[in-house]
């Protein structure tokens, strides 16, 4: 299990490194250098070269790329051209309403979809399958974007429920930050859930075929409780694949579903660095979501380890 | 009163009728084995028993546990039956398992499940039953995974599950088909030794007939869904009525007529001291691969027109021995020299023309894309100037026609063939570009007796006709007696006995061949057992 | 053989908006470059059949446009995907165990490390908006999906016998890949095909509402109801036929790959059994 542990984990730290060259060397290839691009096009010479200066420019490549990963390592994620803050204090205020966000959209899709893709497994081709099986594909098919404005139009203007947009903020207490956060969750969870569902029953229907589920009900247990106590473990490889990959696309979405809600998250900062072509803290931003997702794909492997024995002796 | 009695038991999936006026019963502490062909409706009979049938199955008749009717029996009071009063032994116990919980736990389940215990009694009990099936705690704790263990290791665990609660009934479907004959063997003794132990039923469905012959009390033979014979085994095998039953074990004792061996001819295939290795998966991302010896250094030729047959048991390396032979993967030391030439995954594409193969998988074999014409003349990519139009159309019908089939086959598509159909078709592919020697990779080990018999007499024929040499790997000893000459015995990647193939099998030198030979089950000589009567049956 | 329900539905679904994208070539309803700001913000109508959007466009007709540069990017993208995907996966199978192998699927792990949305931000910063990242971003993420469904299906088959009578046959890797294997995928390719298809159209819709995606004037479904947002209080219908245009698309793929997937020979699959 610790040997296995090490495994992921070197190959998690391999793949951050890679991924780090990856975006440090995307940013290097655009026209001119990082300092002309910021500046855009009237900018005079001398203010240029400041920039460059202050940018370090004038260093080599690769003395760059160690002084920004060395950065990042100690917390330091530079300064914002544009606004003159720390990125790390950018990031840190805007993180706490995108993560928050994407567990509490997981948390809601985990809790809808497991009992609704067991219970159409449970009801294979029955009246209750076929209606689980056409919500999701629905489900599927909806843009969340959409649904956001859906629900707002719905439970916000016309119901008056929720409010519109915007973030109470965590100093207001959880309670009234949760709440601002329940109708983007929901619009995140919902399509997500659709696809967990499906994968969560076509999980559970391949394990049923599997000789051991014969071979529980041959020592008397019931269907149900065969599926419970033999099918469900068995299905959660396959089910945390995807609860890991949906981990990034959630992340992704908050990105977009923030816009929908005016949230202060870390979709606003990086949409306004574009524009403002602040690729310090693009940059750094795009380098912080990348470690999440690699972070929850090292989460999901230990997962694996934890549910299936066979992982935890072979290396 | 009979333990189990199943009447006038008839069963249809959908429109499929599966079983029809099935009737039978078994006694405390008899071996009752159903045997039959693919097909003939044994395997569904046990689960019919278990009423573990699929949803779209109908049933009609009585199926009887002491005075319980089962076909009447609600769900809940069937589920408090089954692992209490009736267990039950699968054929795969690779999968039979589930792998996810340690072996104590799913002995533990079945005991608890029938059974409010405390956990620890429940584990006391458990590893009790694991002793007794040969799984000793010392070696095999209750925290073992499934996948620690040896296929047979997982059959006992899956035999001390079902007779954990000391169930009446034990039903065990094909329990040991997927066993290598020493495994086999040992099983077998086990399940015979809880039956008297425990004075169970045991309801044992087997396509082996030499296995039947060897372990049951009674007889059921069963072709298509019906009952065809049966009775008392000694008395069923001596006065058997039905022909399908004198067909059945004719065909499983079946003789093949091979054309004798000429002496002095050449060696066409030589292998020195092949040493083949694999690697394992790494275990340390910076550590030296560690490497496996599938193959230690095997010697033996085949001659012009040599029938050899290369025997062991699953793992000894005669696969990997085989895709050397073809020149699949590369040898570490030693060589292997066919018609001359060395053999390698780079050889020239012109020496493999001589030496061809067929697979054991008549499922597997073919692309299920691809016409039979196309199937067929895939070796041709062998040749440099391969036959085209009339004269690719007069090699295929002559191919067709030379393994039984109809040119007009060469048309059709592989799932339009049954299965021995298809292993008449592999062996036109390996035939067509006219090879002198034939590597039969177990293949007839799929293959039901009756079609096994006629791809044997295939097989005798072909050699017969165009001289063949072909190397015959299997692990069925009684297969490989009648159909070679000479015999390889091979064990941990090692060939420790060979011979003339006669002379092995009344003789055997090495202990894992006498090993080997003891364990296989024979089937008994019937035309002695006919003219016997009363006297008991000598089986050594 | 008959076509499920699904593969009906689905198909019509799918004709439904390739036809309007296909028509919106020769004919609109209403010239969608023309303004007309007295008919503003019109509920559907005779005249205006999804009524009219704030600068009195028709939003029948812009709905149809748009159908072609949501079909167009997720199609590119699609073919992006396959078209560096499946080689690669192809290889990686033919070559499993090896170091390539390896290498190609700890890249593919990487590109999956980066959201479509990450690589579309990365590009927008670096080239600036437009439907060519767009096809870039879904494009690049789609190579992972294929090259892994690819090799997943390919490693099986390699394993069967009829790829080492094959090999028997003295046939090279490459040729078997794509005499034997590619053939025994495609079933599971036009089915993935399908779905990548409909993600894809969802991910252009995505891109296009926060902006990286197609540009004004291009229409496009995603920027119509990027539009339509502060208005949904008044004008509801704005948002709705847009979003209801992507489900139907959506839907229609999605269900056109379900039965696809049942249609298409799953005899092969199971053929053991």
């Amino acid at each position: 299990m610790l040997r296995y542990t090490l495994k992921r984990a070197l190959s998690l730290g391999l793949s951050l490194v890679v991924a780090s060259l990856v975006i440090f060397f995307v940013i290097e290839v655009v026209p001119g250098d990082p300092a002309s691009f910021m500046l855009g096009l009237n900018a005079q010479p001398d203010t240029i070269a400041a920039l460059r200066s202050e940018l370090g420019l004038d260093v080599s490549k690769l003395e760059r790329y160690l002084v920004w990963v060395g950065g990042m390592l100690q917390g330091d994620f530079g300064t914002s051209y544009t606004y003159s803050t720390p990125v790390t204090e950018m990031i840190g205020d805007r993180i706490w309403v995108s993560l928050p966000l994407a567990l509490y959209a997981l948390t809601l899709s985990t809790l809808i979809a497991f009992p609704a893709g067991i219970y159409a497994a449970s009801r294979r081709g029955k009246p209750g399958d076929m209606a689980v099986m056409g919500a999701t594909q629905l489900g599927i098919a909806v843009p969340n974007f959409w649904f956001a404005m859906m629900l707002v139009l719905i439970f916000a203007i016309n119901l008056r429920w929720f409010s519109a947009g915007g973030f109470a903020g965590w100093d207001k207490g959880a309670a009234a930050a949760m709440k601002s956060l329940t109708l983007p969750a929901i619009a995140l969870a919902l399509p997500q859930s659709a696809i967990l569902a499906r994968v969560m029953r076509s999980a559970l229907l391949d394990v049923l075929g599997e000789d051991f589920m014969r071979t529980a009900r041959a020592k008397g247990l019931t269907r149900r409780q065969a599926l419970m106590r033999h099918g469900l473990r068995n299905a959660m490889i396959p089910v945390l694949t995807i609860i890991g990959m949906q981990f990034s696309f959630l992340l992704a979405g908050a990105i977009i579903i923030e816009q929908v809600f005016f949230l202060p998250g870390l979709g606003r900062l990086i949409f306004q660095s574009i524009s403002a072509r602040d690729l310090i803290v693009v940059e750094s931003v795009v380098m912080l979501l990348v470690f999440l997702v690699i972070l929850v794909t090292f989460l999901v492997d230990l997962a694996y380890a934890a549910v299936d024995p066979r992982l935890r002796s072979r290396t | 009163m009979s333990l189990l009695s199943v009447q006038n038991l008839s069963l249809s999936i959908g429109p499929l009728p599966i079983l029809k006026d099935v009737t039978f019963s078994i006694a405390p502490g008899e071996i009752l084995a159903v045997t039959g062909e693919s097909g003939s409706g044994k395997s569904m009979t046990a689960l019919a028993v278990m009423q573990l049938l699929p949803d779209s199955a109908q049933t009609t008749g009585h199926i009887m546990l002491r005075d319980e009717e089962l076909t009447a029996q609600s769900e809940k009071s069937l589920c408090a039956m089954r692992g209490n009063c009736i267990g039950m032994v699968f054929q795969e116990p690779m999968t039979a398992l589930n792998p996810l919980h340690t072996i104590g736990q799913q002995v533990v389940e079945t005991i608890r499940m029938h059974a409010v215990m405390p956990k620890a009694e429940a584990e006391a009990q458990a590893a009790a039953m694991l002793t007794r099936v040969g799984l000793p705690q010392d070696r095999f704790p209750l925290s073992r995974y499934p996948h620690e263990l040896s296929g047979g290791q997982r059959q006992r665990v899956v035999i001390a599950m079902a007779i954990a609660r000391r169930p009446r009934l034990l039903i065990a479907d094909e329990p040991t088909t997927a066993l290598d004959v020493t495994t086999q063997a040992k099983i077998l003794d086990l399940l015979k030794d809880l039956v008297a132990e425990y004075d169970m039923g045991l309801l044992m469905i087997t396509h082996d007939l030499a296995v039947v012959a060897d372990m049951a009390d009674r007889i059921v033979v069963m072709r298509k869904g019906e009952v065809v014979e049966q009775g008392d085994t000694k008395h069923l095998l001596a006065n058997m009525q039905h022909p399908y039953t004198k067909a059945l074990f004719k065909a499983s004792g079946h003789q093949v007529d091979l054309p004798s061996a000429k002496d002095g001819t050449p060696a066409i295939l030589s292998v020195r001291d092949a040493v083949r290795d694999y690697a394992l998966p790494r275990t340390q991302l910076f550590a030296p691969r560690a490497y496996h010896r599938a193959v230690k250094g095997v010697s033996f030729d085949i001659h012009h027109g040599e029938r050899v047959g290369l025997v062991g048991e699953s793992g000894c390396g005669k696969s990997t021995l085989t895709r050397a032979i073809l020149g699949l993967e590369p040898l570490q030391d030693g060589s292997i020299t066919a018609f001359g030439a060395p053999v390698g995954p780079d050889m020239p594409a012109t020496s493999r023309i001589k030496t061809q193969v067929v697979f054991q998988d008549p499922y597997s074999s073919f692309n299920p894309r691809h016409r039979v014409a196309c199937i067929l003349t895939e070796p041709f990519h062998l040749v440099d100037t391969p036959p085209t139009g009339d004269a690719l159309t007069q090699v295929i019908s002559d191919v067709l026609t030379d393994v039984g089939l109809q040119p007009s086959d060469s048309q059709k598509y592989i799932h339009e063939f049954s299965g021995g159909q298809r292993q008449r078709i592999a062996i036109a592919r390996a035939l067509i570009t006219k090879p002198e020697l034939i590597i039969f990779d177990e293949a007839v080990s799929a293959l039901d007796v009756s079609i096994r018999a006629q791809i044997l007499d295939l097989i005798a024929e072909l050699s017969r006709r165009h001289n063949l040499a072909y190397l015959f790997i299997s692990h069925d000893l009684s297969v490989v007696r009648s159909v070679t000459d000479r015999v390889l015995v091979m064990q941990n990647g090692e060939i420790v006995e060979q011979g003339e193939t006669e002379k092995v099998f009344t003789a055997p030198q090495h202990p894992y061949t006498q090993a080997l030979i003891n364990a296989a089950p024979v089937l008994p000589d019937l035309a002695a057992l006919t003219s016997q009567t009363e006297t008991s049956h000598d089986s050594a | 053989m008959s076509l499920s329900r699904n593969i009906l539905l689905g198909g019509l679904l799918c004709l439904c908006v390739v036809a309007a994208a296909l028509i919106s070539f020769l004919w609109t309803p209403f010239d969608i470059t023309q303004m007309d700001i007295p008919n503003k913000l019109q509920k559907p109508s005779a005249t205006h059949w999804f009524g009219t959007d704030h600068f009195g466009r028709d939003i029948f007709s812009m709905i149809m446009v748009g159908a072609r540069t949501s079909l167009a990017v997720a199609l590119v993208a699609v073919g992006i995907g396959m078209g560096l995907g499946v080689p690669l996966g192809l290889w990686a199978a033919a070559n499993s165990g090896s170091w390539l192998d390896e290498l190609i699927m700890r890249g593919n792990d990487l590109i999956f490390a980066f959201p479509s949305l990450v690589i579309a931000i990365l590009i927008t910063a670096i080239l600036g908006p437009g439907a060519v990242n767009a096809i870039l971003a879904i494009g690049i993420f789609n190579i992972p999906v294929f090259a892994r469904l690819t090799r997943a299906g390919a490693l099986p088959l390699w394993q069967r016998d009829f790829i080492l009578a094959a090999r028997v046959a003295g046939k090279s890797r490459a040729r078997i890949s794509a005499e034997h294997i590619l053939p025994n995928v495609a079933n599971l390719l036009i089915v993935q095909g399908t779905i990548q298809f409909s993600l894809g159209i969802l991910a252009e819709a995505g891109l296009s509402y926060v902006g990286l995606g197609a540009q004004p004037p291009t229409p496009s479904w995603g920027r119509m109801l990027a539009d339509a947002q502060t208005m949904v209080s008044f004008a509801p219908h704005l948002a709705l036929i847009p979003g209801l245009a992507i489900i139907a698309s959506v839907l229609g793929l999605n269900l056109l790959g379900d039965g696809l997937r049942d249609h298409l020979d799953p005899k092969i699959w199971v053929m053991r059994t």
